[in-house]
């Protein structure tokens, strides 16, 4: 016969398995990422210093450094900045205080969480076909830019429609009822308001094109440059093309060159969440919130 | 108080559905000029869809559908040429909870005129509103601090400044004290006296105590319907309607 207490200490007994698997599963995960740094940082880290950051790729390890790679990636991170968070953040303003809902609306959503899903590889392709063939940007770092546009723009458009639908829909009707128009009630309440959700989902958006190599070697963009391009229309390479070439090599010299290109990649990604870490702090201390 | 005066704004068989629910069913109520006119009747009957229907608040709530006519001045407010902005600035509203803007005091007060254009002599359009609302001689030290350390009826009464930049002509207040204390109740009911001077109030309430003691009319609904609408005092004390009677008496509601 089954009491009522022993049923409550078997309903415990089940809690707490459930509890210790959460933690041991994350666990495991946080261990594997350490792993992961640790073993990079004891392989990259001697290879690691100002020559390394300033020398362009060579056949020699001790000569070769990452620079064209680095410069590439700032371009591309910059000019895909440029690009694709105006028209995301546009397109969701759009999205959430303009389109009447409706069929339309539905369609246009469904088809950005599906282009969300669309592996990076098939941007590449269409990169390669519109914006280098097409358009005959060739293998220009803005050719590469508009391609990773289009494949974080979804992320963009998602992650800031998830923002602007949680601003609180009183403040609209304040605003409004003041005798404004839905630009100004946009512009002064909605955007403000939403700015660190947006911000939260460009930095990631934007790591992603960072780390993004597939689309990068379908446009064409080169493992060997000794240039650091100058203008949007330069040939590029970029920070991951780069350890990939690397690892790629039979030498284990290079290995540990792609080791240090990695801390490299890494550090530009800290420095870019730190910064929007930043921004949303200053942010939230200026409007009193 | 109740002697003649203009009928400012009115409602003209008015019906207001949401989908195909009616929530307001042809209610006809003249709103006077310099008067305080209350709504007041039990819950979910229907008081904030009429009074939203006023300065076309209503626009942002989906399949929403009015018919009949609301004039303002003799001008349909929902004619298809009738500019719903242009409305807002006449005819302001204060909402039931103090919403502040997550701004400062004097950013709060500042930016309507602000959108408005009216960027010249800004210092003092605030200190006028703020003086309006009774609430000058509180933060006339403080302007530049954030409006979210007020205290809840001083919020209120930011609201009110707010709404009274623009010097609008009606002022639409859905239960403005509900969430106040009864001494911050009492400040605003106060001021609504001062404001009556220069505007024309209608405010939804359902504490029938302070209908009887601000308004100079009163309407009395009951699902979506309009059952009573006179003078205050007559309306209290003499209804001419059972259901009034037995409602502003506290038997039901
Ligand atoms: N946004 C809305 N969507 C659908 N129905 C609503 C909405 N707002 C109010 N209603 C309905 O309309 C009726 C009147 O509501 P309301 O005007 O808020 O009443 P009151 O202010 O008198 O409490 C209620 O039955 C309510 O459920
Ligand atoms: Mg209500």
């Amino acid at each position: 016969m089954n009491t009522q207490a022993q049923r409550l200490k078997k309903r415990h007994q089940i809690s707490a398995a459930f509890k210790l698997f959460c933690l041991s599963v994350t666990c495991l995960a946080v261990a594997i990422l350490g792993i992961l740094i640790l073993e990079v940082t004891l392989l990259g880290l001697p290879w690691l210093n100002f020559d390394f950051l300033t020398r362009f790729p060579s056949r020699f390890p001790e000569k070769a450094g990452i620079l064209a790679g680095l410069a590439g990636t700032l371009w591309l991170v910059t000019l895909t900045a440029a690009i694709a968070i105006p028209i995301g953040v546009l397109a969701a303003v759009y999205l959430e205080e303009y389109a009447k809902p409706g069929r339309v609306s539905t369609f246009i959503t469904i088809n950005i969480a599906n282009l969300a899903g669309v592996p990076s590889i098939v941007y590449g392709i269409i990169g390669l076909a519109i914006f280098v063939r097409f358009f005959g940007l060739d293998r220009s770092v803005l050719a590469g830019a508009m391609t990773m546009s289009l494949l974080i723009l979804p992320v963009i458009i998602i992650a800031s429609r998830e923002a602007i639908k949680a601003v609180p829909s009183s403040l609209r009707q304040v605003a409004f009822a003041l005798g404004a128009t839905r630009w100004q009630v946009t512009r002064d309440h909605v955007l403000p308001q939403a700015m660190p959700g947006i911000l939260t989902g460009v930095i990631l958006a934007l790591s992603r094109a960072i780390g993004e190599t597939a689309p990068l070697i379908m446009i064409g963009a080169l493992t060997y440059i000794a240039f650091v391009p100058e203008g949007p229309m330069d040939e590029f390479t970029a920070l991951p093309i780069q350890i990939y070439n690397w690892t790629s090599r039979p030498q284990e010299a290079f290995h540990e060159l792609a080791s240090a290109g990695i801390i490299v990649l890494l550090l530009v990604l800290l420095i870019m969440n730190a910064t929007a870490v930043w921004i949303r702090y200053r942010g939230s201390k200026n409007k009193f919130m | 108080m109740t002697q003649t005066s203009e009928v400012l704004l009115q409602a003209n068989a008015v019906s207001i559905a949401y989908g195909d629910q009616l929530a307001v069913k042809t209610v006809t109520l003249p709103i006077y000029q310099h008067r305080i006119t209350s709504i007041i009747g039990p819950s979910g009957c229907g008081k904030s869809t009429l009074l939203r229907s006023f300065n076309r608040m209503n626009d942002f709530i989906d399949q929403v559908t009015l018919t009949g006519e609301i004039s303002f001045n003799d001008q349909n407010i929902y004619a298809p040429d009738a500019d719903p902005v242009a409305v807002r600035l006449n005819i302001g509203m204060v909402f039931q909870k103090p919403n502040p803007f997550p701004k400062t005091i004097y950013d709060n007060v500042a930016w309507a005129p602000k959108i408005n254009g009216l960027k010249d002599n800004m210092d003092d359009r605030v200190e006028q509103a703020l003086k309006q609302a009774a609430l000058w001689d509180e933060v006339k030290d403080r302007l530049h601090e954030s409006a979210l350390n007020l205290s809840g009826g001083q919020q209120q009464r930011l609201c009110i400044a707010r709404a009274l930049a623009m010097n609008p002509l009606v002022l639409l207040m859905d239960e403005p004290c509900s969430a106040l204390d009864p001494v911050s109740t009492a400040r605003i009911e106060d001021l609504l006296f001062e404001l009556k001077e220069k505007l024309t109030i209608v405010i939804v309430t359902h504490n029938m105590q302070q209908a009887a003691r601000v308004s100079d009319f009163t309407a009395f609904m009951e699902n979506g319907i309009l059952i009573e609408y006179g003078p205050t005092e007559t309306l209290f004390t003499n209804p001419e309607n059972q259901r009034t009677e037995e409602y502003v008496t506290g038997r039901f509601g």
